[in-house]
């Protein structure tokens, strides 16, 4: 490939697209037979004298490509569609050293390459605590019980059949984990958006309120003011949600994403979905809902999840992902093409309910300007923002800054170390900056 | 029934907030769950001990098992950051007096350990019981949880070596916690009720309070940190990571790396070494706690009665070959299946 890094403002010719550094290198020898088989249109735009093809035109328009000029593939030559072989960049991926078995660990989206508010749900992050299993739906469980009997008239079974009876909620909503961004609490500590923000995915998720369930099985409201989530994995992982957003309608059960069923990696058949809270609660391959009196202080609230102050206290039962905002194009480890006009586009959500306003600084955060939203927004779920910026080819510090309709604004590194510190590891919403330098190379910087 | 009683219907589903449903509303949706049901899953331990079931083992029952079950992924003595964090370490005499890990506000710890963090003894049996070990969650029986609880409280330097941790006496152990008063939900991130309404937390309230400001809103910009190149490069190369078409490509940052398959073949080797939970610590070409297949081959591959001392080895475990972290023994693997993935492995795991 050629280092764009050291030409900046160079758009790359498209043939190079195709070709490995080896090949551009046999090309640059003379050696161009091998272009005539495997890159018909590409190698004799390189192989026709360049200075005669250019006064003509560009070749992709002389000569006719392949697809024009010949019969395409019948329908349902895939069954299942699959993204063009061409988007191969476009995966999940693991930060190395993160954690030693796969079984416990994370990949993260790939959000420098993404549109819109909607993960491809093959696309969304994965957080597993003991592996992923393929659960067959007709042998799923949800059992729905009480830490004391009293606590429901009745406790009760629901096979898949049973569930996809009931109402049915469709709802978009962001999903992040309490340990997003992390890794950077202290310091930069990854190249690109896929690392420091990649824990993050938004689907449409279909299913039952979880209300309903408990009042089918008679919950006593009044003295089960908590409910606890387990799933069926072997870590079958729990978490404590509270009663009131149980009542309030917005935490379901959801067996649907993106129109079909989930994937096996985000909990298929089963998951909870909890808006607003982090993705530890939205336990998946959901296999039991138990209704207490009390919290249940499970591993994930209180040995993780926990945020440690500079006090040396943890905060506990914190869940809720507060306002929070990053740009995704141009972010860290791209390289601009040439100076002149772009578009710069990012995310922002909040976890206390809708985006109001998107400020983007192309100066480190010295002035301003308010970006366009794409709406309709949802409550708590990814807001697409886009503003348009010119660059000079001067070194730029681009931040992105949300505020929610509860009026809060998202903090800089600075106001949020003063009060948590460094080693929070969780709940990082800080102004997220990347640095544009004159070559057009983009990367991770903090800015107090 | 006419369409506008079906709506005048759903509107009394979803109207009203307080709409409470009669139970014959799904009616044929769902069943009553059985005592026995109930018992096999409702496993649960909360910190006020509910759910606790009733057994004891002792810190020398603890270490055997320990050694058994634990050790290859947490190390002899819970210490081991190979695999996983730390269980213990880090706490002090004077902490359990009072309750508070003093290392945690001085910043000089290295890492946190379980046993800095965790204020809820309840929480280590819960999770115990529920998710260990590693290759066969809830194969442990309650007396099995708290022989290997007590030994973990006795390498915490929190009882003695005689020991034996009970349903009886954990309430006693609980106030011997190191970190046992080291929470606070006094923070506006519970999505719940307030403490000061019987819940958790200060009603939402945010604790940081930036402002939009627009124009001039700083004298200068303070950049405090930077991607050191270490960093940049360590991600393999970001120019195969972005698009090769739109307003920006990857930098590059490394040799580009062909997209191969990395899954191995499906075979029925690979899959008796999955059941058995030996790609938990192996990858066919990779290590990850234990070596991978190809190098096992690689380094037994001329030594002849090779077959025989790997699977004795995979039944019984090992340690010192490969490192300090030790293989666990595979008793529940069956002889002809320890001799089929020994074969495979020594002919190349393909």
């Amino acid at each position: 490939m050629v280092d764009h890094v050291n030409r900046p403002g160079r758009l790359r010719p498209a043939p190079e697209h195709f070709l490995s550094e080896g090949q551009i290198k046999a090309v640059a020898a003379g050696r161009r037979d091998f272009l005539r088989k495997s890159f018909l249109a590409a190698g004799a735009a390189l192989a026709a004298p360049l200075a005669v093809r250019a006064a003509e035109g560009d070749p992709e328009i002389l000569n006719l490509p392949e697809w024009t000029t010949s019969l395409g593939q019948p329908v349902a030559t895939r069954p299942y569609g699959l993204p063009s072989k061409f988007e191969s960049q476009v995966i999940r991926r693991e930060s190395p050293g993160l954690a030693r078995v796969g079984g416990a660990s994370v990949s993260f989206t790939p959000l420098q390459s993404m549109f819109g508010i909607i993960t491809p749900s093959g696309l969304h992050f994965e957080r597993h605590h003991q592996g992923w299993h393929d659960i067959d739906p007709a042998r799923h469980r949800l059992m729905v019980n009480g830490s004391d009997g009293s606590l429901l008239r009745e406790a009760k079974v629901y096979k898949m059949d049973d569930l996809m009876r009931l109402p049915q909620v469709s709802r978009i909503h962001f999903l992040e984990c309490g340990a997003n961004t992390g890794l950077e609490w202290g310091n930069v500590a990854v190249p690109t958006v896929q690392y420091t923000h990649g824990m993050l995915s938004c689907s449409e998720f279909t299913g039952v309120p979880l209300r309903l369930l408990l009042e089918d099985c008679g919950v006593d409201f009044k003295k089960a003011r908590y409910v606890l989530a387990e799933g069926a994995d072997g870590s079958s992982m729990t978490r404590t949600i509270p009663m009131e957003m149980v009542e309030s309608g917005e935490v379901f059960v959801a067996y649907g994403q993106n129109g079909e069923m989930l994937r096996p990696e985000n909990g298929y058949p089963l998951r909870l979905v909890v808006p607003g809270v982090q993705g530890v609660s939205w336990v998946k391959w959901l296999r039991r809902i138990e209704v207490g009196d009390k919290p249940y202080a499970t591993k994930d609230e209180a040995v993780h999840y926990i945020d440690l102050l500079p006090s040396g206290l943890h905060r506990q039962y914190s869940s809720i992902q507060e306002a929070k905002s990053v740009i995704t194009t141009p972010s860290g480890g791209q390289t601009l093409l040439d100076k002149g006009f772009y578009n710069i586009t990012g995310l922002a959500w909040s976890g206390r309910g809708k985006i109001k306003q998107v400020d983007v600084s192309v100066d480190g955060g010295l002035n301003w300007r308010t970006a366009r939203i794409e709406g309709p927004v949802q409550n708590k779920a990814l807001t697409r923002f886009n503003i348009d910026w010119v660059w000079d080819g001067k070194p730029a510090i681009l931040q992105s800054r949300a505020i929610d309709d509860t009026g809060y604004v998202q903090p800089s590194y600075g106001q949020l170390r003063a009060v948590r510190g460094t080693k929070s590891i969780y709940h990082n919403n800080a102004i997220q900056s990347w640095k544009v330098v004159e070559s057009g190379e983009v990367s991770n910087v903090q800015v107090l | 029934m006419s369409r506008f009683s079906k709506s005048i219907l759903v509107l009394a589903l979803f109207g009203a907030s307080t709409a409470s449903f009669a139970f014959d509303n799904f009616k044929g949706i769902g069943r009553p769950a059985t005592p026995a049901e109930i018992k096999a899953w409702d496993i649960d331990v909360r910190p006020d001990f509910k759910g606790l079931p009733k057994g004891s083992g002792s810190v020398d029952r603890g270490q055997e098992l320990f050694e058994e079950k634990c050790a290859s992924c947490h190390g002899t003595f819970g210490e081991s950051n190979e695999v996983f964090t730390p269980l213990v370490g880090g706490t002090s005499k004077e902490d359990s007096k009072t309750g508070r890990v003093a290392a945690l506000a001085t910043g000089e710890l290295p890492q946190r350990t379980t046993f800095t963090k965790v204020a809820t003894i309840s929480t280590v049996f819960d999770y115990i019981q529920r998710a260990m070990p590693w290759t066969a969650p809830k194969s442990l029986k309650p007396d099995d949880v708290y022989a290997i609880l007590a030994y973990m409280l006795n390498l915490s330097e929190l009882v003695p070596a005689d020991f034996t941790l009970s349903d009886k006496n954990i309430a006693e152990v609980q106030k011997l916690l190191p970190n046992r008063n080291g929470m606070t939900t006094d923070h506006g991130l519970w999505p719940g009720a307030p403490a000061a309404k019987g819940g958790i937390g200060n009603g939402g309230k945010p604790d940081v309070r930036n402002t939009a400001c627009m124009k001039n809103c700083k004298p200068q910009v303070l950049v405090g940190s930077t991607l050191p190149d270490y960093a940049r490069n360590a991600h393999g190369n970001l120019a195969d990571q972005s698009r090769s078409f739109g307003p920006v490509r990857g930098v590059k940052t490394g040799e580009s790396v062909a997209v191969a398959s990395i899954a191995p073949e499906p075979s029925a080797e690979l899959d008796l070494a999955t059941k058995n939970g030996c790609m938990a610590c192996h990858g066919v070409n990779n290590k990850i706690v234990g070596p991978g297949y190809t190098e096992v081959q690689l380094r037994y591959k001329d030594q002849p009665n090779a077959a025989d001392r790997l699977v004795t080895k995979v039944k019984e475990g090992g340690q010192g070959v490969w490192g300090s972290i030790p293989m666990p023994p595979n008793g529940q693997l069956k002889d002809d299946d320890a001799k089929t993935l020994v074969k495979w492995i020594l002919s190349g795991a393909k």
